[in-house]
């Protein structure tokens, strides 16, 4: 299994790079930029994160928490 | 699978070829095909020198309730009923030096109050302490260079509640990639904690006969120290504790991939040693007789995740994630979460969301009074059990230009509700709400 997640992540890293010539000026970006496009979790998303971290085995990957820092995993 | 990156890579360079071939005449022509390094021609956004200022102020308030029956307290059966407050305060401090570089520096300080009624039981008298707070402040510098589009950073955190202390760092570093359409980032954390060693009551060695003039109390946490005069010795100060570390490296790579997609891939490092239950957790065996958890002193946790981000119409934004998880505990886990955000106007929209998480058991869970005295690691903790899990929801987010209600200092106003349950009966609901100030 691990194998194959690195495989299929190694898969769409290339497949960025592959459609990555599309070039953007600066006033292409209107949408792009709009605040709800952010890749990133919204700020109210912060406890929702940390409790999940509690309540599940996994974390991570998710700019939150990796484990360490609190009393969860 | 050879095949299938082979034929990625080719259609990679073709595109690249293709792309060089329309812009003949353009100064891009000898680009390198994928860059990393500081751009050959000078950007045109320099920052004017600015002293200090304040750049956004931020509060995040959040209320969590919980019911459940699968306490780790209890060995794994028992009430799960918890309440939490949050509040956190993060202040946005900037400067900006001549040229190119940018300075910001985050302060954060949350505070968290909790009450947990299986916290009781960790006296057998079921009257132990129930609530507890945290306090976590947090400082994060970051220097921004828009010439080379690098920036780098260090981050310090701390953690502090009756039972657990934590003390963390971090060092990170980003490249955006010479269009400004990608970025490469690394962060290296680690966090140095320290677990206070409290153990169930039935658990506490018996104590030799008080000196004259003292006596022995048990606190509320179930650990017995000497009082003389009314006036406690010890208490959770003096507990002994026992180390918790975890070394992580975080890689990320976004990419916008057309006006309307953009995409990032994460990946989290994760090394965990030391003592990595908690001395309150009891496991009930299959002879009747309790015992403590006890679980292996290393962990490897490898995370991969991606998100990618589409404008859809004009109003509509999918905003989705998706995350495989594996240990070495042999847990394996599958987040996928969307969230569809509809514009009812440039300033207001709404945003209803679903996430679906499944898991499968680690190999030292087993519940209630199954394990053996035979095994050597064992946990009744029901965050190591199989279960799938729904959380759903959502958030409402009202940013006009002149400010919310027509103070021009908040400029962000989001509420957010969600309702989670796990296949272990498990329920919760958590509601936040978040400010921004500019």
């Amino acid at each position: 299994m691990l194998k194959l997640t690195i495989k299929l992540f190694a898969g769409m890293l290339l497949l960025i790079m592959a459609t990555s010539c599309v070039h953007l000026k600066e006033y292409q970006k209107s949408r792009i930029n709009d605040s709800e496009m952010a890749l990133s979790n919204r700020k109210a998303e912060k406890n929702e994160l940390n409790f999940q971290s509690y309540l599940e085995a996994s974390s991570g990957a998710n700019a939150g928490k990796t484990g360490g820092g609190c009393g969860c995993n | 699978m050879k095949k299938v990156l082979l034929s990625t890579i080719g259609f990679a360079f073709l595109c690249r070829v293709n792309s060089y071939a329309q812009l003949k005449n353009s100064p891009n022509v000898n680009k390198p095909l994928f860059y990393v390094g500081a751009p050959a021609k000078a950007d045109t956004t320099a920052y004017e020198a600015r002293p200090l200022y304040i750049d956004e102020v931020n509060l995040v308030s959040s209320y969590y309730s919980q019911t459940g029956n699968h306490s780790a307290i209890t060995g794994g059966l028992g009430t799960q009923t918890v309440s939490d407050i949050s509040n956190g305060l993060e202040l946005k401090l900037a400067w900006a030096n001549n040229g190119y570089s940018k300075n910001s520096l985050n302060i954060g300080l949350g505070m968290d109050h909790h009450t947990s009624a299986s916290s009781a039981y960790v006296t057998t008298t079921g009257k132990g302490k129930q609530d507890g707070s945290r306090l976590y402040p947090s400082l994060d510098w970051t220097l921004e260079n828009t010439k080379s589009g690098t920036s780098f950073g260090l981050g310090s955190y701390y953690s502090g509640e009756y039972n657990y202390k934590s003390l963390g760092f971090d060092m990170h570093f980003a490249q955006k990639t010479r269009d400004k359409n990608g970025e490469f980032s690394v962060k290296a954390q680690a966090y140095l904690d320290n677990v206070v060693l409290i153990y169930p009551s039935e658990f506490i060695a018996v104590v030799a006969p008080a000196p004259a003039g003292a006596t022995y109390i048990t606190t509320a946490s179930g650990n017995r120290v000497l009082s003389t005069n009314g006036s406690s010795h010890g208490g959770s100060t003096s507990l002994p504790t026992t180390p918790r570390n975890t070394y992580t490296g975080s890689f990320s790579y976004s990419q916008i991939i057309n006006s309307r997609l953009q995409l990032a891939l994460l990946a989290d490092v994760v090394q965990q040693n030391g003592y990595l239950g908690l001395p309150y957790h009891r496991v009930y065996l299959s002879n009747g007789k309790d015992t403590l958890e006890n679980l292996p002193s290393s962990r490897f946790k490898l995370p991969l995740g991606i998100r990618a981000n589409y404008f859809l119409g004009d109003n509509v934004i999918l905003r989705s994630y998706y995350r495989y998880y594996m240990d070495d505990w042999n847990t394996k886990s599958s987040t996928a979460n969307l969230e569809i955000s509809y514009k009812i106007s440039p300033f207001f929209s709404i945003s209803p969301f679903y996430r679906y998480y499944t898991q499968t058991a680690a190999k030292y869970f087993a519940a209630y009074g199954v394990h053996t005295i035979k095994e050597t690691y064992y946990t009744s903790n029901y965050e190591y059990a199989a279960f799938n899990a729904s959380f759903f929801g959502a958030g409402l987010r009202i940013a006009p230009p002149k400010g919310v209600g027509g103070w021009q200092s908040l400029h962000e106003i989001e509420f957010r509700y969600g309702h989670y349950t796990q296949t272990t009966d498990l329920a919760s609901d958590v509601f936040s709400v978040s400010l921004g100030f500019k």
